[in-house]
């Protein structure tokens, strides 16, 4: 089922959580909402759910207009971040709770929520679970159980708010290929916000990235990564490193210094270069755009990051930057920049 | 035969929180001067009949009929005060209204009217010509000097107990509960049924077995409404009174006794409840 999202504007009292967002999400695809907090993500997927109401604009589901229909008549399937189980029920009654509230020509018979309910705990591998507890439960068999309780409706879109949020590292990593792979094997139309951009550059088949109320790309995780449409996309998405510039007839300067480096089409007025670690390549002081001195150097695992404290018209910047394996820097010494590809964005 | 020799702790491991000793022993010995010496003397005074005198005073009309309106008001009270508590709840905790924090502190007053004030205030508004009494009247409908009137009063001060449990307990459950339940299809009364009531009921059992216990003790209201007709309208705590009064001390003691016994099997049940509802749902 496709979902559209028309000029949708959401206030609370004066602070404007969605700003006129339009997004097209086509039926079947799994979108991952990316934002910071306070970028509108969740408010967005709980306009989707029904759960608020947009001051303005519009939402549909296969072309349909849902916002003429309440939560229980949209038949979406929410998981909530932490989960929201029935503590006064097993496992089994939460999950076959949207089964049991049905009335009239739509109440299953005992023995078929029975049959559906196993199936369900089975999909979600915690059928051995069914007589327990939500309090008896570890955090990833919570999120299970809060998955399979979301499926039994049968939802033609499942919305999933931080779902991997209260987990840790290891479970979190385990469930998200679970997810993409259950993903795959329903016919629904996904929508997962989150802040951990790993988590939605793994698992989307588009990422949308917020920020501030506004979409700021939408796009294939390979997109937003290579090719951030705005500094924000850039500076959220992967590691940066940033440089405050200047663009002057017709070139770029850092700090006081007049570059070679290309001004990438952008008018007169402050900048920002914006480049990832492993884009910059490190040469002699004289020859390179940028040169600065060596703070510190750090080692872990198979990589060396060094901070770099370059000379700026405000000020000095510290950056990070990776040094290619072998190459040897001294703390304290004056090293040169060469960014190979990066990014000149108007700087905000 | 060998004994095996099981290695001891020297020492008790230190707990992060120190004072166990000191404040257990406080505790039992508070207790112990409070609550379990007027009771012990209770039992010492009422070992002091034969057990066939006992039986007798406890099975004779009066005390069985003044104990039978005891506890069968004081039930029917917390029952009464378990809807109407959970419904002032629902409307202080969930909406907000003008004067709300007015109507709050309104509860609290049968706490700290005397009872005697109750009583009085309630017998002259029920009675044939008080205000309420008067309009009931030509209904038929006798409330003073009647088994009504007893409950109404138990009623007047068992409120605040309801409330004042339940409230904290609604006011912090989960919103996401009730949106979940939203999502998944139930209405907005199944929900209430199925996700909000059952997830208060520990503490809606507090406030019953509080209120209960309230009503069983309750003296200096009631006897101002009820009338206080042998074998009619008279209460088992005024039934002992009357026996002081007479010098029948072991009388007294043994009515008392028994009411005790059968209060603290009432909210031993209580508690035994509450404790399975609430070990079926702790948070971790």
């Amino acid at each position: 089922m496709s979902i559209d999202i028309v000029n949708v504007t959401k206030r609370f009292k004066t602070f404007t959580a969605l700003d006129n967002v339009s997004l097209r999400i086509p039926g079947g695809q799994l979108v991952a909402l990316l934002g910071p907090s306070g970028s509108g993500k969740t408010t967005l997927l709980r306009i989707i759910a029904g759960l608020d109401w947009p001051d303005g604009g519009e939402v549909r589901f296969d072309g349909q207009d849902a916002l003429a229909r309440s939560v229980r008549e949209r038949n979406v399937g929410f998981v909530f971040q932490h989960y929201a189980l029935f503590r006064h029920m097993s496992v089994f009654e939460n999950v076959a709770f949207g089964l049991r509230v049905r009335k009239g020509a739509d109440k299953l018979p005992d023995a078929a929520i029975r049959e559906k309910v196993n199936q369900l705990l089975s999909l979600v591998q915690i059928d051995w679970l069914a007589d327990r507890y939500p309090a008896q439960l570890s955090g990833g068999q919570r999120q299970r159980v809060a998955l399979a309780r979301a499926l039994a409706i049968s939802p033609r879109i499942l919305l999933l708010d931080e779902p991997f949020g209260a987990l840790d590292a290891k479970v979190r990593k385990e469930l998200r290929r679970w997810l993409r792979n259950l993903h795959e094997e329903l016919p629904v139309t996904s929508v997962l916000v989150t802040h951990d951009q790993e988590e939605a550059l793994e698992l989307a088949d588009t990422v949308v990235v917020m920020g501030k109320g506004r979409i700021e790309q939408v796009g294939s995780p390979q997109e937003v990564y290579d090719t951030p449409a705005t500094a924000f996309v850039h500076d959220f998405i992967g590691e940066s490193l940033s440089l405050p510039a200047r663009v002057a007839d017709g070139a770029l300067y850092v700090g006081a210094r007049r570059t070679a480096l290309d001004t990438q089409g952008l008018g007169e007025g402050p900048a920002r270069l914006l480049a990832r670690p492993h884009d910059v390549d490190f040469a002699e002081p004289g020859t390179a755009p940028v040169a600065g001195r060596v703070l510190a150097v750090r080692t872990f695992g198979p990589t060396t990051r060094a901070d770099i404290v370059l000379p700026g018209t405000n000020g000095d910047v510290v950056v990070e930057a990776a040094v290619p394996v072998g190459a040897r820097l001294a703390v304290g010494s004056e090293v040169g920049l060469v960014p190979r590809r990066y990014r000149v964005f108007p700087a905000a | 035969m060998v004994t095996a020799a099981i290695p001891r702790p020297l020492r008790r491991p230190r707990s992060v929180i120190p004072g166990f000793g000191i404040t257990l022993g406080l505790t039992l010995t508070w207790l112990s001067v409070i609550v379990l010496l007027p009771l012990s003397a209770l039992f010492i005074k009422t070992s002091e009949i034969t057990l066939e005198r006992f039986i007798a005073i406890v099975t004779s009309t009066r005390t069985l009929h003044a104990l039978q309106v005891s506890f069968g008001l004081s039930l029917a009270a917390a029952c009464v005060n378990l809807v109407f508590g959970v419904i002032v709840v629902w409307a202080l905790v969930r909406y907000d209204f003008p004067f709300r924090r007015v109507v709050d502190a309104i509860i609290d007053i049968p706490f700290a009217l005397p009872t005697a004030v109750a009583g009085i205030a309630l017998t002259s508004l029920y009675a044939e010509n008080g205000w309420v009494g008067s309009l009931l009247a030509p209904l038929g409908i006798k409330v003073a000097f009647t088994e009504l009137g007893i409950l109404v009063a138990l009623i007047f001060i068992g409120l605040p107990f309801v409330v004042r449990t339940v409230q904290p307990v609604l006011a912090d459950l989960d919103a996401e509960l009730e949106e979940a339940s939203a999502s998944l299809g139930a209405s907005r009364g199944q929900t209430v049924w199925r996700v909000v009531l059952p997830s208060v009921i520990p503490a809606l059992l507090t406030g019953f077995a509080l209120a209960f216990a309230r009503a069983v003790g309750e003296y200096g209201s009631v006897i101002f409404i009820a009338g206080n007709l042998p074998g009619q309208t008279e209460i088992a705590p005024l039934l002992i009174v009357i026996r002081l009064e007479e010098f029948r001390y072991a009388d007294a003691t043994a009515i008392a006794t028994v009411m005790l016994l059968a209060s603290f099997v009432l909210l031993l049940v209580i508690n035994r409840l509450q404790r399975w509802s609430e070990t079926r749902s702790a948070r971790t």
